[in-house]
């Protein structure tokens, strides 16, 4: 799998889940993403950024475009939060330890077509979703 | 090595007491080489500004060249006035940090001069007079920098105002264009003004249209739905409109429940319902033998 670009952006503001959303958009676009696959893929980093920075009290955005046998974007993000104690549970539609609808990590994984997250309590959350063009 | 210090700079104060005049219409002359804005600033103000600064630097310098202590306090306050002026009147960062970096020629002529036998004394001071002029200028430089994000924070804010208006469409309907993104502060005001909208033009129907808003992920639809609820908590029906192809696909897959919303494709689909429902009909008056339904 030949990665082409990698570039890393910090989480750490409101402000900064707009930068996101507008890299992801840009590369998206760049790799000739469809309208409806490039709103897909920037929802769910707008949810990924936002949750990076609400639960895991800020971290980064690393954006990979991948040019191998299949094209696609993969964003990974970071963080050093609390980490999620019960995953099966955090996934589950409705269910927010926060304010939010709950839908955020469980809708950002029906938007991309590979969603990994590796967490351990006290340690951070990793979280790598790729959208296949 | 305290006291070496503060001997130094205590003959730093005498050199610019003793040669005043003469470092200040060095200073000047200097500034009107690169960095002199005779079109934004008057030449009596300059002149007054440099002879504050030599005068506080003269006081302040008695005490170390820690330019955080509580001795330079004037100094700071008077480069944090000068930057914060510079920014409204348009200078450059360059041209504001060369304030300060300007007077190192003069002053340094003025030391040479002071020191003419003693070359370590000399080199000594001169050392500590440069870190304390470079300390002041990255001084002015991040109050520089200070004074602009306040400029960008407030034009933030008028934007927030700006950019929220509520239209009236019809006797009784009202319609919100949204554009751009809805974060929880411009999401505050939007409800507010629409809310406030609602009641003064006694509307019962409110269009809400997101045709300018780029993603709507779930904190954006939380938004709404408050948005919605809180209207008809009033006694108004919201419709959402401007509900793109793409947009549509991604509510479903994040599982966003807006069956309770009535919503539209386009801002004039929504009308002609909200006017259906105040009871409303269009005639096409040049055309009547053409209406049939």
């Amino acid at each position: 799998m030949a990665v082409v670009s990698s570039e890393a952006t910090a989480v750490a503001t409101e402000s900064d889940i707009v930068t996101v959303r507008r890299l992801v958009r840009e590369a998206s676009a760049k790799l000739g993403f469809s309208l409806v696959d490039q709103t897909k893929v920037v929802t769910a980093a707008s949810e990924l950024a936002r949750n990076t920075l609400i639960h895991g009290k800020g971290g980064e955005m690393e954006l990979i475009t991948l040019n191998g046998p299949r094209v696609g974007l993969r964003l990974k993000f970071h963080d050093h939060g609390p980490g999620i104690r019960d995953i099966q549970l955090a996934l589950r539609d409705g269910f927010t330890t926060g304010s939010g609808l709950g839908l955020g990590l469980g809708g950002a994984k029906r938007l991309v077509n590979e969603f990994e997250i590796n967490s351990q309590p006290g340690e951070g959350t990793t979280v790598t979703v790729t959208r296949w063009k | 090595m305290a006291t070496t210090t503060v001997n130094q700079n205590a003959s730093l104060a005498s050199i610019i007491e003793r040669r005043r005049e003469s470092i200040l219409a060095e200073w000047l002359r200097e500034m009107s080489g690169a960095t002199r804005r005779s079109d934004l600033m008057k030449e009596s103000e300059l002149q007054g500004q440099c002879g504050q600064f030599l005068d506080l630097l003269a006081r302040a310098s008695g005490t170390g060249t820690n330019v955080q202590a509580a001795a330079y306090e004037p100094l700071r306050e008077m480069l944090l006035d000068i930057s914060r002026v510079r920014v409204q009147k348009g200078f450059t960062p360059r041209e504001t940090a060369m304030f300060v970096f300007s007077i190192k020629r003069p002053l340094f002529t003025a030391i040479r001069e002071a020191h003419g036998k003693d070359p370590v004394a000399m080199a000594e001071q001169m050392w500590s007079t440069t870190e304390l002029l470079d300390s002041l200028g990255l001084y002015t430089t991040e109050a520089y920098l200070k004074s602009r994000e306040e400029v960008i924070r407030r034009q933030q804010e008028d934007m927030l105002e700006l950019s929220t208006p509520v239209v009236k469409l019809w006797e009784g309907i009202l319609a919100l264009p949204l554009i751009g993104t809805l974060d929880s502060a411009r999401t505050q005001v939007v409800m507010e003004s629409l809310l406030e909208a609602i009641v003064q033009t006694n509307s019962r129907v409110a269009i809400i249209d997101i045709t300018g808003v780029p993603t709507v992920d779930t904190v954006v639809a939380q938004h709404l739905l408050k948005t919605v609820t809180a209207a008809r908590l009033m006694g108004a029906d919201c419709i959402i409109s401007g509900v793109r192809p793409q947009i549509a696909q991604t509510i479903v897959h994040l599982g966003i429940n807006l069956l309770d919303v009535t919503t539209k494709a386009t801002l004039s689909d929504a009308f002609g319902l909200a006017m259906h429902r105040s009871g409303f009909s269009f005639i096409r008056s040049d055309k009547k033998e053409k209406r049939d339904n």
